[in-house]
């Protein structure tokens, strides 16, 4: 009986996830629609760095980097080759997981600290790297689709129609982004809840006791950095396709740390904290400009913000709500 | 075009890149004195490196010589250094090594937010400490200011050794790093000394804040973050827990990179920072604990 109570809570839950989402445009203006389909954005963003950092135990400090192989693609297929910038997405994601793949190979030797360094210095240098290849990407200037591919930008004319429902170009980007996200959040849910999480979270709480028990290490660390790519990738596609410019500084290393400290203040290893995650990370600056319009102020209480709460609480929002929900979920999940 | 090759040109594009090595090795040794004590990367050292020099700016604007100024930052910065550790950083501890990392990068944006709300993103000059004046040497021209760099740089790190070395506070030092436990049974008062790590890792690093930023034109909050990221790939040739590695990996680095962007054309100024990527890579790969490192070994 508990159990039936338990699964219903859970499909409640999921469908009341999905209604709100579907809802909120009817809510906000325009304008707040397009800030929701980035914080779309960086939700998916986190949530791909949370299956790599939160339960495989891999810091990455190089995501935004990931993110801009993504917006890259994109912005190359729509500006060079026109394509439509929706259908670039796919492709966007799939060569992300590919670059994600490769760098997880390297990172087979490195752990900790280590690898936050790399990864770290691979953020620092990718945007020297982008400028230097300008033939494809535009060096400094970047890629803008309106200048050279506006034909191919869903909703340029102000207004896109789906099956006949017609909307405004940034309640399309929100419904775009959030659909998305709310997929890829049921497949990393998936994943995790089969054989794949259980070994990705083996080798994160011991990886000696993983290769022990049997987990190919080598195998499972480079999938979760393909699949952390792909998030990526799909994210920073999504990114250029909301600015439809991309250039070197769209991608800086500061995104790579913020979408960390998204994924920590969310709550590594808790997927539901990355709505909380992705929100603190758009708004938090946003919110800050009421104490002090100056440059810098909002980035000083960003800085705060991080160092009060790994302090205070340190597995972040997801914890706290574990905690918090922790009584009605024994009761629900225990079998009597 | 890559320069035609003579050695007056190599011997002074090696000063250049000692110079710039010199200044890298003052941040790496910062990085690597709190590895040591702490195990922790602070990647916030490089902003709290430029917070200082904007200090040092301030001090100059307010009609203080170079070198006063200078002397008096040095004097702030460890006072700052050792407040951060006590107020931020003494609290995680004990926690994992991504809560600390994070808690560092929150201090990343508080310094860099700060430095930009309080004196602005306009850019900056500071006067230079030495004569651009070149002087000749065996028909090679180099410049005072780059001699002086390397001078004050390798003062500094003489100066740290001999704290290190002959002072009963550097045996302290040493000691709270290689084993906290003990060291607490014999009365050092580790936790204190960490914040000394911390507060002579901020002097350090602010030196070397001063000593690169009138070799820029002009400079604004974010002209450490490149030499951050120098420091890195110095401190890890080296080996990330060997003082001397630091040292000597940033001045191997310095020159190596100099002389690849001005020899490479296709390097040139703007790949710099790619191939210090590249340098962090294939240590990180080849090995691991640097040219002065230790392997670690670890028990299961």
């Amino acid at each position: 009986m508990r159990r039936v109570l338990g699964i219903g809570a859970g499909a409640l839950v999921a469908v009341g996830a999905v209604a709100l989402v579907a809802f909120i445009p009817r809510l906000v203006s325009d304008f707040h629609s397009f800030d929701l389909a980035l914080v779309g954005v960086y939700f998916i963003a986190i949530v791909g760095l949370n299956l790599l950092t939160g339960y495989t135990g891999q810091i990455s400090l190089g995501h935004g980097a990931l993110m801009a192989i993504g917006g890259y693609t994109t912005a190359i297929l729509v500006t060079h080759e026109h394509w439509r910038d929706v259908w670039t997405i796919p492709l966007a994601g799939l060569v992300a997981g590919v670059v994600g793949f490769v760098i997880g190979l390297p990172a087979l030797r490195l752990s900790g600290l280590y690898l936050a360094l790399a990864t770290f210095g691979f953020a620092v240098a990718l945007p020297s790297l982008l400028k230097k290849f300008s033939g494809l990407t535009g060096g400094t200037d970047g890629l803008s689709f309106f200048e050279k591919a506006p034909g191919q930008v869903t909703g340029i004319s102000g207004t896109v129609t789906i099956f006949g429902h017609s909307m405004t170009q940034n309640h399309f980007f929100y419904y775009l982004t959030w659909a998305i996200g709310l997929v890829g959040f049921a497949l990393v849910w998936l994943i995790l809840r089969g054989r794949f999480g259980r070994a990705f979270r083996a080798i994160r709480d011991s990886e000696i006791a993983a290769v022990s028990t049997g987990v190919n290490l080598a195998r499972n660390k480079t999938l979760a950095f393909a699949i952390s790519g792909v998030y990526a990738g799909v994210a920073g596609s999504l990114f250029v396709i909301l600015r439809e410019i991309v250039t070197p500084l769209s991608f800086s290393f500061l995104l790579s740390i913020t979408l960390l400290v998204g994924a920590v203040v969310g709550g590594l290893g808790s997927l539901p904290g990355m709505v909380l995650g992705a929100l603190f990370i758009k708004y938090l600056p946003t919110v800050s400009t009421h104490l002090s319009t100056r440059p810098g102020a909002p980035d000083f209480v960003f800085g705060v913000a991080i160092i009060l709460i790994m302090i205070l609480l340190p597995t972040g929002a997801g914890g706290l709500i574990g905690r918090a929900l922790k009584p009605l979920t024994t009761w629900l999940y225990t079998r009597p | 075009m890559p320069l035609a090759f003579d050695w007056t040109q190599l011997a002074q594009q090696t000063v250049i890149g000692l110079s710039s090595g010199g200044t890298w090795a003052l941040l790496a040794l910062a990085l690597v004195l709190i590895y040591r004590s702490t195990g922790v990367v602070n990647f916030a050292q490089g902003e709290m490196a430029m917070f200082s020099t904007f200090i040092a700016w301030s001090l100059v604007d307010h009609g203080l010589s170079y070198w006063t100024a200078f002397a008096l930052t040095i004097a702030i910065s460890f006072g700052g250094g050792f407040a951060v550790e006590r107020v931020v950083i003494r609290p995680v501890e004990r926690a994992p090594v991504l809560t600390v990392v994070i808690v560092t990068i929150g201090l990343f944006f508080v310094f860099n937010g700060a430095a930009r709300w309080h004196w602005s993103t306009e850019t900056r000059t500071l006067p230079n400490a030495f004569s651009t004046r070149p002087i000749h040497v065996a028909g090679v021209a180099f410049s005072i200011q780059d001699l002086g760099n390397i001078a004050v740089s390798l003062g500094m790190v003489l100066l740290l050794w001999l704290l290190f070395r002959f002072t009963k506070l550097g045996l302290a030092l040493r000691a709270a790093a290689v084993n906290p436990g003990e060291s607490r049974l014999v009365g050092i008062r580790v936790s204190w000394m960490l914040a000394i790590g911390w507060g002579l890792a901020a002097a350090m690093g602010g030196v070397a804040g001063m000593l690169a930023a009138p070799a820029l034109a002009s400079f604004d909050q974010t002209f450490m973050q490149p030499v951050l990221l120098y420091a890195f790939a110095g401190a890890v040739l080296g080996g990330l827990d060997s003082p001397l590695g630091a040292v000597v990996g940033s001045l191997l680095l310095g020159v190596f990179i100099n002389l690849i962007g001005n020899y490479v054309g296709w390097v040139g100024n703007v790949l710099k920072l790619p191939v210090a990527l590249a340098v962090i890579l294939g240590v990180l790969l080849v090995r691991p604990e640097g040219i002065f490192g230790r392997p670690r070994v670890r028990k299961v």
